[in-house]
Parts: C-alpha cells; structure tokens; sequence
C-alpha cells in the first residue's frame, strides 16, 4: 500500500476530525451484524478513505460479545489502534466496559435501552432501536437483521455518509438483489430522519469524499490467496475445514468454477477435495503434485502439526506443493480466532530430521494474490513444499489495498522431462544434479516411455531414486538439497527496503501482517528516531537481508509471536551480527498497534 | 520406442497385445523372505497386467510402509511407483488419480497400514470410490517390526509367547459398511484367483478392495493362524471358480447356462464365476455380510468375489472432471484471461 509521509510538524487536535479515527461496534456474535459493519465499511471505502475492518470474534456460532474495528485515516494507515474514537454498545454485557475503555472525548453511539453508568467526558448518542423497529416493523424474521440498520442510520447521520453510498454498499453486499437492500434502506432512512431530528452534534468526527489514492480493492487475504492460486493455475487444492484458513479454500471453489469449467461439457479441469483430516488432505496434495498437477492445501497451525510427517515425505522426495498457513494462537487449540506469527520456526524446519522448508511472507492483501500465483512456479522450480505463511489478521480481515497485477510472467513448470526428451537423451536418473544447481530433472507418472518410470520414496535412494542405504548415497543426496536450498535465496521474493531514514545507523525488520502498523510507527516517530526499515518476504533469507543487518549498529526485529521467532533465525543468518539483532515482540492475540511498536523502540533507544 | 509395436500386427509367440514381452512388467528382485506370500501375489500382478495388455508406462504403483509396501519394487519397474508413509496410500493415491485419470493405479497395503494407522484413510476412500486396486496383504502380524500382532490377528492367537486378545478387523467387512462395490477375497496360495481377480480389479471404475491372505513365513506361518499355509490351504472355500475375460476375446467356455454367473465390469469386460458347490449371489450386500460373519464363526477362509456392484460413480464422476489428464493442460487453459481478471476485480472496487 503506498503510504505518504508525513512531511510538516505533528497536528495539533483539530475541530473536526476528517476520515481519521478508529471505530469499535460491540455486538453480539451471530446476530447479523456483520452486513451493517461492512455497509459502513464499504461506505468509506467507496469514498474513497483508506479503511480497515477488523473482526474480533470468540470461537463461538452464537451468543458471545464480539467486536467489529473500523478504522480510517486519510494517509493509508489502517493498522489496530489501542483506543477508539467511536463506539457503537449494542451490547448489554460488554456496554460497561466498552464504555470505560473509552478515551476522554470520545463518542458513543448506544441502543437505549441499555443498562450502563454514562460517563461526562464522553459524546453520547442514544439509538431508539425499538421505536425505529416499531416504525420501520420489518418482516419478523429479519428483524434481528434490521435492528442493526438502525445504527447504521444513525451514524451515517452523525458522521455524514451519504445514504446513496450505503445503498451502493448494500448492493454490493447482497449481490445487486434489490428486495433485502430495499429492507435494510427502510431502516437506514428512518433512523437517519430520526437522528436529523433529535441529534445535536457535539463531536469532531466526519467523513467527506477523497480522491482514491491508494485503495482500489476491498478484500480479505483469504480471498486474495484463494484468487492468486486460481491465477498460478491450481489443479488440486485437498483441505480439511480449520479456522482462520477455512474461507480460503471456500473463496477458492466459489471462485474457480466460472473460469475452469470447460464451457461445452460442463466439466472441470480442476478438483476440490474436502479430505477426512489434515493428513489426507496434504497426502492428496503431494499425489496430485507429484502426478504433475499444480496442487495445493490450506490450513492453520494445528493442521500443519498433522501435516508434518507427510510434508517431511514431500521435501525428502522432492514433490512440489504449496501449503498456505494462516497462522493463529497456539500452542494447542490455543485461541483460534486471534491472530499470531508463531508458526515461524515450527514451518522452517517442519520434519524431522534435517529439513529445510520455503517460506513467502505476503504482507498484504495485494501480495497474498500475487505470493498467491508465484508459490507454484517457486514449488516446480524447486521441486519442493513451499508455505505461504499468512495469519489471521491478513487472512480473515477485510483490507482495502491497491490493484492486484495480473501475473507478469509465464507458468513455470521447471524440470519435467517428457518422452520426447528420453528419446533424444537416451537415459534418466531422477535425484542426478544435471545441472549443478541441486535440482533434478522429473518425469510426470504416465509419460509414454520405458525410460520415463521410476520409484519415488522417503526412505534412503541413489541418483536413480534406487533404495540405498550407502552412506555416500546419502551424504551426497543432503548436500544436493542443501545447494538446492541455498539456490533458493536468490529465486524467492527479495526484501523490500520500505523506508530509507536519512542516515540511519538503527534498522527495522519485520514482515507479515504487521508492515501496516510498523509503517505507521516509523511516520509516528518521525524526527524522533532514524531509521531504515527492510520487509523480509521469504525464507530462505536472501543476501540483502544479511548485507542490512550487518550494515546497522541496531536492528530490531518486529514480530507477534512470544518467543521471538524470525529474530532467532536471523542470528543464525548473521551470528557475526547476532548481538546487535534486538526482538521487539508481543502475542496477545490482537495485530499489533504504531502507538506499541513507536513505545518499544523509544524505550530501548533510551535504554 | 523400445518394446512397441503396434496393436494390430500379429501377435508373436510371447508377446501380448501391445507387443509386450513378460520381462517388460517385471521388477526388482525381491528382498522379503523366501516363500512370502507377497512375492506371490508381485508374480500375478505381473502376470494379470501382461496378459491383460495393460501398459506399465499407463500404471501407478503406491504403497504405504511394511513389508507389503516395500513390493511394488518387485513388479512392473517401467512404473511410476510412490512407497509413501505407513497407512497414508489413500491419500497420495487419491490426489495422483485426480491428477491423471488415465492412470491406473494399483495400491499395495499390509494389515497394519490398512486396518490400523490407515483404516481413516480407507473408509473414506471407499467412501469417496476413488477409482484404483486396493490389494491389501494381509499376514496378521507386523513383519518388517518382527511380529507384532496386528488388527487382524485372530483372537486368541500367539505371537513371540503374547496371546493376541482382541477380536480382529475383517477389512471386507469394513469395505462392505463403506459402500465399496468391488470386494474380493483370496489367498496367495491360489496364484490363479488371485491373477484373475486383479485383472477384473483393474477393469473396475471405482475402488476395488482385494484382501488377500498371505501369509508371513516367519512369523506367522503357525499351523494353528488363519494367515498361515497350513490353514489356508485345509480350509480354502472359494465361492466360485473366477475367470476374467477381456471384452473383445471371444471366448467359448464349455460351461453350461446356469453354472456360471457374469459379472460385466466398467470397460466392458466381463467376469466369469462358475458355480461351485453353494449358490452365492455377489451383487446381494447383506448375504456378504451374512457370509463373512459365517465364514469367521465356521472358521472358513471363503475367496472369490464377495460383493460387486457398478452403481456408485467414482470420485472423478462425483467431482464433474474432464476425462484428459489436468497435469498436461496448458497455460491458456490453466490460467485464467486478463479480461475475466479485469471482471474479478471490477467486483471488489
């Protein structure tokens, strides 16, 4: 996303407040709140204000308090906050606290018939939700979707959302059928007649229209993952249903059947299988990768635990796949619906004995399409697994982000040889280093020649995939996979210098989800502190990664996870600089926030 | 290329009908134990895919771990072959034939990987009817551990001084409750039922189950183990005399009308089962339970096919694939228009 920087002096409070704030609704989980959160979302975003929603739900169908993050700002700045400026309680069990978590000033948009000690610093907007339902007296069984269009009026009101950008929205949403927008609109009208009425402004807060600078795409990284596979030309996608990585491989079969389905026959030159657990689900993939289609799954933590033995199997004999990981809390069950990178070490070396796993690193919506598409021509490039590591926060929240590119270059198979090959080479060996470059020609199962087969294994093999157990077999086959391995530096996604200080000696590295806030933080720290910030994209590191840590006196490393995973492997990259690699880390299940990442920097450069 | 002629010239002494000589489907030597009953059932493989003309190249061997997984080495080397991890065959199986429906592929599992770490696996292959031969080895006893019991060992059976107390997995049962519609029993010392069994399992569109008894002369070639020689061959009761024959042999068999039932398989090939001594019906679900649960209480090793119906689709069918292969369609298919791209995103402004 392209960010401006800030160039004049930090912002004394204005009167109002423009496109810039962080909006909570706290409501109840499952009760239909999520179209009225994305109508005003959507709203802001088809005026063109950078926005972000954010779900912060309890792993429950119905009946827990959940809360809906909005939060704009005109410079592209999305990232979680740690206040809000706006509150939408309609919800009796959490009104209290929500209430009290507020910051002097800010506002409150609340049902009126809830319970709750007001506070005097605070804006407060009653919603007479009953009387607007008594008025609008919706259809029964949608009333519980309707009531929440009462805020939506309400807000808009207040806030100045035009009611054409929210019928616009709700077209959207319910895929141009006019009946249920024409229901929800009822709502939205007459709770914005009400508000005209009854509401005297007291707060700074509005939105107006923007020139859409940065944002053109309103989408989840799920999604994006799920149309970047679709655009890589994916064959085989074999899932077993995890949160957060569920609606990825959902997005996928919703998506593929309109540009995969030969339009004659009504056949697919694809297929979805929905397997029995994680391990039939990676076992499918690698038997259709290693048949020679392009083959993926999806899954989060808990299901790459399962995955392991099978994802050993697939590096050890060399089978293209790719694995998305959207990363959630662990270990264990963990909390499944909040968001973490913890997964970093586990994924790296996932298998036992020595494994050396491909790793991308999306840190936007935008790059979970693109990671999307490339990961198969890195996987037969290399012949390997390659893991696309997401997290909840990326995968399951809606961003808004730049146009997608389509993709700038040709599928890339790598080595396959067919019988026309054998013919004119005369002879195959399938682990033979050919080229020096540590990865091996492959034939595809079916390949019409008697030199075509061979027998693909985990256990011990020769150049000719014959079963060896002779130590020199075996050294020499570690070290071809090594080469391999560091081959892959130089192919994958390089690093991206973000921000180039003015003549920084302090350094930033991070990566994932949290770019968003970590850019912010730098615009936040401003003069305070120089620095140069490197997103790293992949794993293995390429060589910019160790020439910017060596070329620092400090560098920190921003991650969200508790023991400070990717700041481990980067001593190891560089332990001639291990000592001046600092981890800036937290896990608490939420994104991290500019204000946390800005405090922790001052406080260890003060230090 | 080396070994083909065309279909159509004459057959030359030794060749099939592809031109193909015996040695073209052999394999590496085996390293299992003198007189395994795998090494048996490797040689009718060999045998069943040569005199049905199948080319090796159009086969896939897959196998989990254990002795029985190690022997797709020893058959059909111009095969692609995947010994993958102990009782997840299935999988890796499911996701290749996916892949590749023209592959026909040829699933080699012991008792262990079958009825223990893989029975999940299993279930839900037979459920999903994932087409390809699913021939299970079954000896009773972990091998390739130095004999353990496994899910299949009899009651009450000894092992290495331990008395087995459990009741065994009869994997035919299982398949039967799965809904699988090709379920055969054999015995590897019945080398020709065995061979025609696994050509009628290779002319089936779905997943054909062969479970057959072979028994592991180290460990478990006690005379008193129902996966033993001994018994196998005292207490043999094949259902029917079993004879595969291809769709466009004409083949005259002097039996008369009413001996013999035929069982047509999805290419056209037909099954021929002469009536032994017993009238058994194996399109009838509930008189193959019936039978294996007699089988088991008379302690009879029936053989032959147990259940056959064509009436599922297989999972290609189920999920509405194109018959070609997707591992050779190219970029213009496999990737999608810059204009339909250009809709895709229109649809998230």
């Amino acid at each position: 996303m392209a960010i401006e920087q800030q160039s004049e002096n930090p912002p004394t409070i204005p009167l109002t407040r423009c496109n810039d704030f962080s909006m909570v609704v706290a409501t109840v989980n499952g009760s239909g709140s999520q179209t009225a959160n994305l109508a005003i979302m959507r709203a802001f975003f088809r005026m063109g204000i950078p926005t972000s929603g954010k779900n912060l739900f309890p792993s429950n169908i119905q009946g827990l308090p959940t809360w809906f993050i909005i939060r704009t700002n005109p410079r592209g700045f999305t990232a979680r906050r740690d206040h809000h400026d706006i509150l939408i309680a309609m919800n009796q069990a959490t009104v209290q606290e929500d209430v009290n978590d507020l910051p002097s000033g800010a506002v409150v948009f609340y049902a009126d018939h809830l319970n709750f000690e007001p506070r005097t610093d605070l804006v407060m907007y009653p919603i007479p939700v009953r009387d607007l339902l008594r008025e609008v007296n919706p259809p029964r069984n949608f009333r519980d979707y309707i009531t929440n269009m009462a805020y939506v009026g309400v807000v808009a009101q207040v806030l100045g959302i035009p009611a054409k950008k929210l019928e616009n929205a709700l077209l959207t949403h319910f895929n141009e059928r006019k009946k249920p927008v024409e229901l929800n609109m009822s709502m939205i009208v007459a709770a914005m007649r009400w508000a005209a009425g009854n509401i005297v402004k007291q707060d700074p807060f509005c939105v107006e229209e923007m020139e859409q600078s940065c944002g053109r795409v309103m989408m989840d990284g799920n999604t994006a993952a799920a149309l970047g596979s679709i655009y890589g030309g994916v064959g085989f996608v074999g899932w077993y249903p995890i949160t957060p990585a569920s609606s990825l491989a959902e997005e996928l079969e919703h998506h593929i059947a309109a540009v995969r389905t030969d339009p004659e026959t009504g056949k697919r030159t694809y297929a979805i299988v929905q397997a029995e657990d994680e391990l039939s689900a990676v076992g499918m993939a690698i038997g259709a990768g290693w048949a020679g289609a392009r083959s993926m799954t999806s899954t989060s933590g808990p299901g790459i635990c399962l995955m392991s033995e099978l994802v050993g199997l697939a590096y050890a004999a060399e089978i293209p796949i790719v694995i998305w990981n959207v990363q959630r809390m662990g270990p264990s069950t963990g909390l499944p619906t909040r968001t973490s990178q913890g997964d970093i070490l586990f994924t790296r070396y996932l298998g036992h004995g020595d494994t050396n796993q491909v790793m991308l690193l999306p840190g936007s919506v935008k790059e979970c399409f693109e990671f999307g598409w490339r990961a198969f021509d890195y996987a037969e490039r290399l012949q390997t697994p390659v893991f696309v590591m997401s997290d909840l926060d990326l995968g399951m929240n809606v961003w808004v982000s730049d146009d997608f590119e389509y993709p700038d270059e040709p599928i890339q198979r790598g080595k396959i040889l067919t019988a026309e090959d054998l013919e004119r080479l005369g002879t195959f060996g399938r682990y033979r280093d050919v080229d020096g470059d540590g990865i091996p020609y492959r034939t595809l199962p079916g390949t019409d020649h008697p030199l075509a087969g061979y027998f693909t294994r985990g256990t011990g093999h020769d150049e000719d995939a014959k079963y060896s157990e002779d130590p020199e077999d075996w050294e020499r086959n570690m070290a071809r996979l090594t080469r391999k391995y560091e081959g892959a530096r130089a192919m994958l996604p390089a690093p991206l210098l973000e921000h180039q200080g003015k003549e920084a000696s302090i350094g930033l590295l991070a990566y994932g989800s949290t770019d968003i806030a970590v850019q912010e933080a730098i615009c936040e720290l401003d003069d305070r502190l120089d620095v140069d910030y490197m997103r790293i994209r992949a794993i293995p590191f390429a060589e910019e990664v160790t020439e910017f840590i060596v070329s620092h006196e400090r560098i920190y490393v921003i991650e969200m996870n508790s023991d400070g995973q990717l700041h481990k492997l980067l001593q190891l990259e560089a332990p001639q600089a291990a000592m001046r690699l600092r981890s800036i880390r937290k896990n608490d299940g939420l994104s991290l926030t500019a204000a946390w990442i800005t405090e922790q920097l001052l406080t260890a450069e003060e230090a | 290329m080396a070994n083909k002629s065309g279909v159509n010239e004459e057959k030359r002494k030794g060749e099939n009908a592809l031109g193909l000589v015996k040695a073209d489907y052999r394999g590496q030597p085996s390293t299992l134990c003198q007189g395994c009953g795998h090494n048996s059932i490797a040689n009718q493989i060999i045998n069943a895919c040569f005199e049905a003309s199948i080319p090796p190249e159009q086969v896939i061997k897959v196998s989990g771990i254990g002795c029985s997984s190690k022997s797709p080495t020893y058959f059909m080397s111009r095969s692609h072959g995947f010994n993958g991890l102990h009782g997840r065959m299935p999988a890796l199986a499911t996701g290749a034939v996916m892949a590749n429906q023209s592959l026909k592929a040829i699933g080699i599992s012991g008792d262990g990987d079958t009825a223990s770490i893989g029975i999940g696996h299993f279930i839900h292959l037979l459920r999903r009817n994932v087409p390809m031969v699913y021939i299970i080895e079954n000896n009773g006893v972990y091998g390739l551990t130095k004999g353990q019991f496994s899910a299949t060992a009899d009651k009450g059976q000894v092992l290495k001084s331990n008395v087995n107390p459990f009741m065994p997995v009869d994997v035919c049962l299982e398949a039967l409750i799965a809904n699988c519609g090709f379920i055969a029993r054999s015995f590897a010392g019945d080398p020709k039922q065995v061979k025609e069994l696994i050509k009628a399992a290779l002319s089936y569109r779905g997943t054909a189950v062969l479970d057959i008894i072979s028994p592991c002369v180290t460990f478990n070639n006690r005379d008193e183990s129902t996966k033993s020689y001994t018994w196998g061959k005292q207490h043999e009761d094949p259902l029917h005399d079993v004879t595969w024959v291809p769709k466009k042999e004409e083949i005259s068999l002097d039996y008369q009308p009413g001996e013999v039932k035929q069982v047509e398989m999805h290419d056209g090939s037909l099954l021929w089962l002469k009536k032994l001594d017993q009238d058994y019906d194996p399109t009838d679900r509930y008189a193959a339970m019936r039978l294996l649960d007699k089988a088991y209480q008379e302690h009879i090793l029936v053989t032959g096919l147990l259940y056959f119906s064509k009436a599922q689709p297989s999972l290609q069918e189920t999920e509405r694939m194109i018959d070609e292969p997707i591992t050779g369609l190219t970029e213009d298919v496999l990737r999608p228009s810059r204009d339909a791209f250009e809709a895709l995103l229109e649809s998230y402004r």
